[in-house]
């Protein structure tokens, strides 16, 4: 039973819709894996112990520069002046956001972690 | 397969990659397995970005050269961010993660913005327009905006949030006074009233005005909302703006239709509300009472009262000489601590009583330091092992067979009136309780009250020494004292 609904649930993924589908259709499929997401994360991350919360929190915190992703789309399409500016000056902020957030929590879990002497 | 099939398969395994990041976090070791996953997540991610149609068109048509832009770009931006991750010192990691936070949700406004300039959309709002005269609505037109309105909003609230948030943490000078007009929460309603009915006002136009209007009452938003709060509650504030910047993310993957945005923006969402929701638990506030109130009742107790003759306090030797005899010795660092950089001096007490065969163990509370786990990555830099840093709930039944307790620089997260009187403002408050403690040195500059500004009837009992004295001062004198003997 689990695997039909893993079946249904596999279409969600796609990014890009069929040609056919209505915007309506688009906006409950990024819904419905908005909210099997959200649920994925309350799961995961309540079994994060306190003492590691602050990597937690800077690691998160570089998964959400995620958004470079669509930075990256819309500055390379090149349609208009604006949208290329928006999208590189995204891309600019986006990185930093990543690169600092996964460094800095590499560098706090190395220190949870001393090399043995 | 496709190549749009490949692209999407890239970005499930970057989803992917991001979930199980998630669930190694529950331990030191594979935690920091789980960031070098992740990382390669977003990797993957990037590098499949850049075969998106848009942007193979636009190397189809001008050549190499928009690939090299955005690769300049993208290194740059991960040039700055890595740099600042080496230099930004530890104590300071809650400003560096409210920067973060503001620079991810200004990038997903940017996003937004930039679809919505885009020919894309124009053609989209053109076409809702001439189904609309056939049909009766401006249907797909308003999916989109609600979209883009949305991430304009939580972008831009996230955005200057951030950067106050920032300011506050820095103690920038500007700063210094909390915002306390009385007015405030009229202006806050004032402003959330007036982006609902531009949110509105989007729906039905494609005109930039609206979404430029509503980004800057979203920044005003952001500031307003962000001044008044109190340095005591930057934690739950923090933690906020962690989960506001993915579901800005989240709201962005929603306007160009991409699933890794909405998965890796959602999962940030749950991470920053969970964790809201255990610094609210630790401090015994709401996040309404955060949001737009003071603490509510005030206290009734009067300090002199609760300290009137009662206070013992002593001297570096006879401390010495109980630490000395002590089998098993837990350390409750605050806040207080870190300002005053006091981890080493820590750790030079704790490896001397150790080396006398003395256990010594960290008892931590959710709320020491100014971002959720702070203290134990403060504790950590000063090379603490994993292994003695312990949580309140895990610790607290110990604290009857502990010999010594030593309270540095903690108050609030310490007073038994949090479990004995109804009647206190922080009735209910989770703390640790180091009362129970055969001894409890309580190291302090003076009885001067904490965040919550109520007596602490524990620097009155009858177990309990003071030791008046600057932190790191005190215990590298009682150092040198044990040393000694």
């Amino acid at each position: 039973m689990n695997i039909t609904l893993l079946a249904n649930l596999l279409p969600l993924f796609a990014a890009t819709p069929t040609p056919a589908e209505d915007p309506a259709s688009t906006f409950i499929r990024l819904l419905t894996v908005f909210l099997l997401a959200m649920w994925v994360g309350f799961e995961v991350i309540t079994k994060v112990p306190q003492r590691l919360h602050t990597p937690l929190t800077s690691g998160s915190n570089a998964i959400s520069g995620v958004t470079v992703v669509g930075a990256l789309v819309v500055a390379g399409s090149l349609t208009t002046g604006f949208g290329t500016l928006f999208g590189l000056l995204a891309i600019l902020l986006a990185m930093i956001n990543v690169a600092g957030g996964f460094v800095v929590t590499h560098r706090m879990l190395e220190m949870f972690n001393p090399k043995k002497k | 397969m496709s190549s749009q099939a490949w692209i999407n398969l890239a970005y499930l395994t970057a989803s992917m990659l991001f979930i199980v990041a998630f669930k190694q976090m529950s331990g030191p070791r594979t935690a920091v397995r789980g960031n070098l996953l992740g990382a390669t997540g977003m990797a993957i991610a990037i590098l499949a970005a850049c075969f998106e149609q848009p942007v193979t068109t636009s190397i189809a048509e001008y050549g190499i050269w928009p690939l090299f832009m955005l690769i300049v770009f993208a290194a740059i931006g991960g040039g700055i961010g890595a740099t600042m991750a080496i230099r930004w010192p530890m104590t300071g990691m809650p400003q560096m993660v409210a920067l973060l936070n503001g620079f991810g949700g200004a990038a997903s406004m940017l996003v937004a913005a930039a679809e919505l300039t885009s020919t894309r959309a124009v053609s989209r709002f053109e076409e809702s327009a001439r189904q609309a005269s056939a049909a009766a609505s401006l249907e797909p037109w308003t999916q989109f905006a609600i979209a883009i309105g949305l991430a304009c909003f939580i972008g831009s609230v996230t955005l200057t949030g951030s950067l106050v948030a920032f300011g506050k943490l820095q103690e920038l000078p500007q700063f210094k006074k909390p915002w306390d007009n009385p007015n405030r929460q009229w202006i806050n309603l004032a402003l959330a009233v007036t982006a609902l009915f531009l949110l509105w006002g989007v729906f039905g136009t494609s005109q930039l005005l609206f979404f430029l209007l509503l980004v800057l009452v979203a920044a005003a938003l952001g500031v307003t909302l962000t001044l008044p709060i109190g340095g005591a509650d930057m934690p739950v504030v923090i933690c906020l703006l962690n989960s506001y910047s993915g579901l800005a993310a989240a709201a962005a993957g929603f306007v160009i239709d991409n699933s890794v945005l909405v998965i890796a923006g959602s999962l940030v969402g749950a991470s920053g509300l969970i964790l809201t929701a255990i610094m609210c638990k630790a401090m015994n506030r709401s996040l309404l009472g955060v949001l737009f109130g003071g603490l509510g009742t005030t206290s009734t107790v009067d300090a002199d009262e609760v300290y009137a003759g009662k206070i013992k306090s002593a001297e570096t030797e006879e401390l010495a000489m109980i630490l000395e005899q002590a089998d098993r010795v837990v350390i409750v660092p605050g806040y207080g601590l870190a300002v005053a950089q006091a981890q080493h001096a820590v750790r030079e007490l704790a490896d001397v009583l150790e080396a006398r065969g003395t256990s010594v163990e960290y008892a931590i509370h959710p709320v020491a330091g100014r971002m959720p786990g702070h203290m134990n990555v403060l504790l950590a830099e000063a090379d603490i092992p994993y292994e003695q840093l312990r949580e309140m709930d895990d610790i607290n039944p110990s604290f009857p067979e502990t010999d010594v307790a030593i309270v540095i620089g903690a108050n609030d997260v310490v007073n038994p009136a949090a479990r004995n009187d109804p009647d206190s403002p922080i009735a209910g408050m989770p703390i640790l309780d180091v009362d129970k403690a055969q001894t409890v040195i309580v190291i302090k500059r003076s009885l001067s009250p904490g965040f919550a500004g109520i007596p602490n009837p524990l620097f009155a009992a009858d177990n309990t020494l003071m030791y008046f004295a600057d932190g790191k001062k005190a215990l590298i004198e009682l150092t040198a004292a044990v040393t000694r003997d």
